[in-house]
């Protein structure tokens, strides 16, 4: 398709850009599967997406690890980070569970942000080295695209299987699951594993993207960023976040060309979502459609 | 005991008092966070910039005013207020109509306001460093067990629990506050007996976000005044409630006095790492009470 011959005629900006798209909307995603298809307030997803980042770079900077070992690890880390946070967090609900996410995932920034001589500290660590195919702007974009491609697919069939099915039960009424016997909280902590999982595989990708990681990856207005993507695109659909996570991005790019402010516009923007179209684009677009099929606005929408 | 820092009964004593005074900053922003989040029931993110502002408005009207004690503590005075006036043109105008809908999103909106508070606050006041001289009266040092420890940190341990009985009295003698932990409870009956349910939300607002502007004026003789304040208070704010108890006043004391202690004797043990302590502090809290040491409103 298009994404696959991009590179060949756009210029070294543009391919990074994609590719950075591609990144985040694979984070986007991945936050989505426990927020808009699960209902649980992962309001500091952004530290899994850290850990799996700081995993692969430290190892590869600090160790001789092979490439592929240290890509592994980082989503591993990451899984294993939101295993230990969720089993913390599951126990509660809401904003509770939101709340503490943030305290935990705090501490990890903070241990991150001053443990200079390991991560070094708010400077992050730059120039990590990458295997030759993907060092270059070009070989980096196809990763990405590639590794996208089969997170997206995974995602997908995950969400399909009656897992995935079950959660959005959960998501929508959790009394009834509880009342036919299913185990809500471990469901909703296999459930944040797997997503914290692909959140890992997104730090990577950033890694490497940009060869270099820094603190502000576990720092939580990231983390809040990447739920607006979530909200804008379309919290109860698919795709929804892929299209937030390419619109924000964007947004921030070409509008910080022209100004510094640009959170000052990223806020009015999450302002008039609030306010006109909270599904997201996608929902919205899914309401337009399906408007004579129901009477009542569409909360839930099955694919 | 001896080995690494000082550890006298001196530096003991002056850090404990250090993270005391620490603590009443953190508690009268926190209170106001807290205040909010009980009527509400929605964690005011922007509270961390509503502080910032209280600071650099603090700044400015202590300049305004020549910068002497005058000065000062006109500020003091004022910039609560148009810290209020600022977060009552935001509710009136916007926040208002969202109270029928989701918490999700009274959230996302108090996030909204941040991102735009904090750059409106670039543009107005800079990027640069600002702080203010406090009066003659609280300048310089008293000493304590032959340390020096400073007076305006002395000013503020009386502050401190001065706002808090204020607030008390307020919450439970006025017929105001009475009001407004009514609605905190249920805020169905209090709309059915008759009362706008609407105006005590956005007097709770107000109310809350004054304190956090009075928090950053009092703060601003002793931090340097910048922006990224509003980003280092609210996590701290987040967290004591957390461990206080949503929406309990005396949480907010009680995770505050924790916070500021363990801060200020991270530094002195461990000064690379003294961040790490309270949010430590806050885990072990956290795995042990998970919903906070006292009951939350709600």
């Amino acid at each position: 398709m298009v994404l696959l011959i991009a590179p060949s005629f756009l210029p070294r900006f543009y391919i990074y850009f994609l590719a950075v798209i591609f990144v985040t909307a694979l984070l986007a995603m991945s936050l989505n599967l426990c927020v808009g298809h699960g209902m649980l307030f992962q309001f500091h997803h952004g530290v899994f997406y850290g850990v799996g980042a700081y995993t692969a770079g430290l190892l590869l900077v600090k160790t001789s690890l092979p490439w592929w070992l240290a890509f592994i690890a980082g989503p591993l880390a990451a899984a294993f980070a939101g295993l230990l946070i969720g089993m913390f967090c599951i126990r509660l609900n809401r904003l509770y569970f939101g709340m503490l996410q943030i305290s935990l995932g705090s501490l990890i920034w903070a241990i991150a942000f001053r443990w200079y001589a390991l991560t070094g500290g708010d400077d992050g660590i730059h120039g990590i080295p990458m295997p030759d195919f993907i060092s270059s702007t070009t070989g980096s974009y196809y990763f990405v695209l590639i590794v996208l491609g089969i997170c997206l697919v995974l995602l997908y069939l995950i969400l399909k299987s009656p897992f995935g099915s079950t959660l959005q039960a959960i998501r929508d009424n959790p009394e009834r699951c509880a009342a036919v016997g299913i185990n809500v909280r471990r469901h909703q902590l296999k459930a944040i594993v797997i997503a914290t999982f692909f959140g890992g595989v997104a730090g990577v990708l950033f890694v490497v993207v940009e060869g270099s990681i820094f603190p502000d990856l576990l720092f939580w207005v990231l983390s809040l960023e990447i739920f607006i993507m979530c909200l804008l695109g379309g919290w109860f659909t698919f795709a929804g976040p892929i299209l937030g996570a390419a619109i924000i991005v964007s947004l921030r790019t070409f509008i910080g060309i022209y100004t510094e402010y640009w959170t000052l516009i990223l806020g009015v923007i999450l302002i008039l979502l609030i306010f006109f179209i909270p599904e997201g684009i996608m929902g919205y677009n899914y309401r337009q459609l399906f408007r004579s099929r129901t009477q009542y606005a569409t909360e839930s929408q099955t694919e | 005991m001896e080995g690494g820092p000082e550890i006298t009964l001196a530096a003991l004593s002056i850090t404990f008092l250090v993270g005391l005074s620490r603590a009443m900053i953190l508690f009268i922003v926190t209170s106001g966070l807290s205040f909010v989040l009980g009527v509400l029931r929605v964690p005011n993110i922007a509270h961390g910039s509503l502080y910032m502002i209280g600071a650099f408005a603090a700044h400015s009207i202590a300049t305004l005013f020549g910068g002497g004690p005058a000065g000062f503590w006109l500020a003091l005075i004022l910039a609560p207020l148009v810290v209020a006036l600022i977060s009552l043109l935001a509710e009136r105008s916007l926040f208002c109509h969202l109270y029928e809908r989701e918490h999700l999103m009274l959230l996302l909106f108090t996030f909204a306001l941040m991102l735009i508070l904090g750059d409106l606050t670039k543009m107005v006041w800079g990027a640069d460093y600002r702080s203010i001289m406090p009066p003659p009266a609280l300048q310089g040092f008293i000493s304590i067990f032959d340390s020096p420890f400073p007076k305006y940190n002395l000013f503020l341990l009386v502050i401190g629990p001065l706002v808090a009985i204020g607030l008390w009295l307020f919450s439970t003698k006025t017929k105001i506050g009475k009001i407004a932990r009514a609605a905190a409870v249920d805020r169905e009956m209090v709309g059915a007996i008759g009362i706008n349910v609407s105006w005590v939300f956005a007097f709770a607002f107000v109310l809350g976000c004054m304190l956090a502007g009075l928090g950053g004026a009092l703060v601003s003789p002793t931090i340097a005044v910048t922006i990224g304040m509003d980003h280092d208070i609210i996590i701290e704010s987040f967290l004591i409630v957390t461990i206080g108890g949503l929406g309990n006043m005396w949480g907010a004391m009680a995770g505050s006095l924790i916070f500021g202690i363990t801060q200020a004797f991270g530094v002195l043990f461990w000064p690379q790492f003294a961040i790490v302590f309270p949010y430590l502090a806050v885990v072990i809290v956290l795995t042990l009470k998970p919903t906070g040491m006292l009951k939350s409103v709600w």
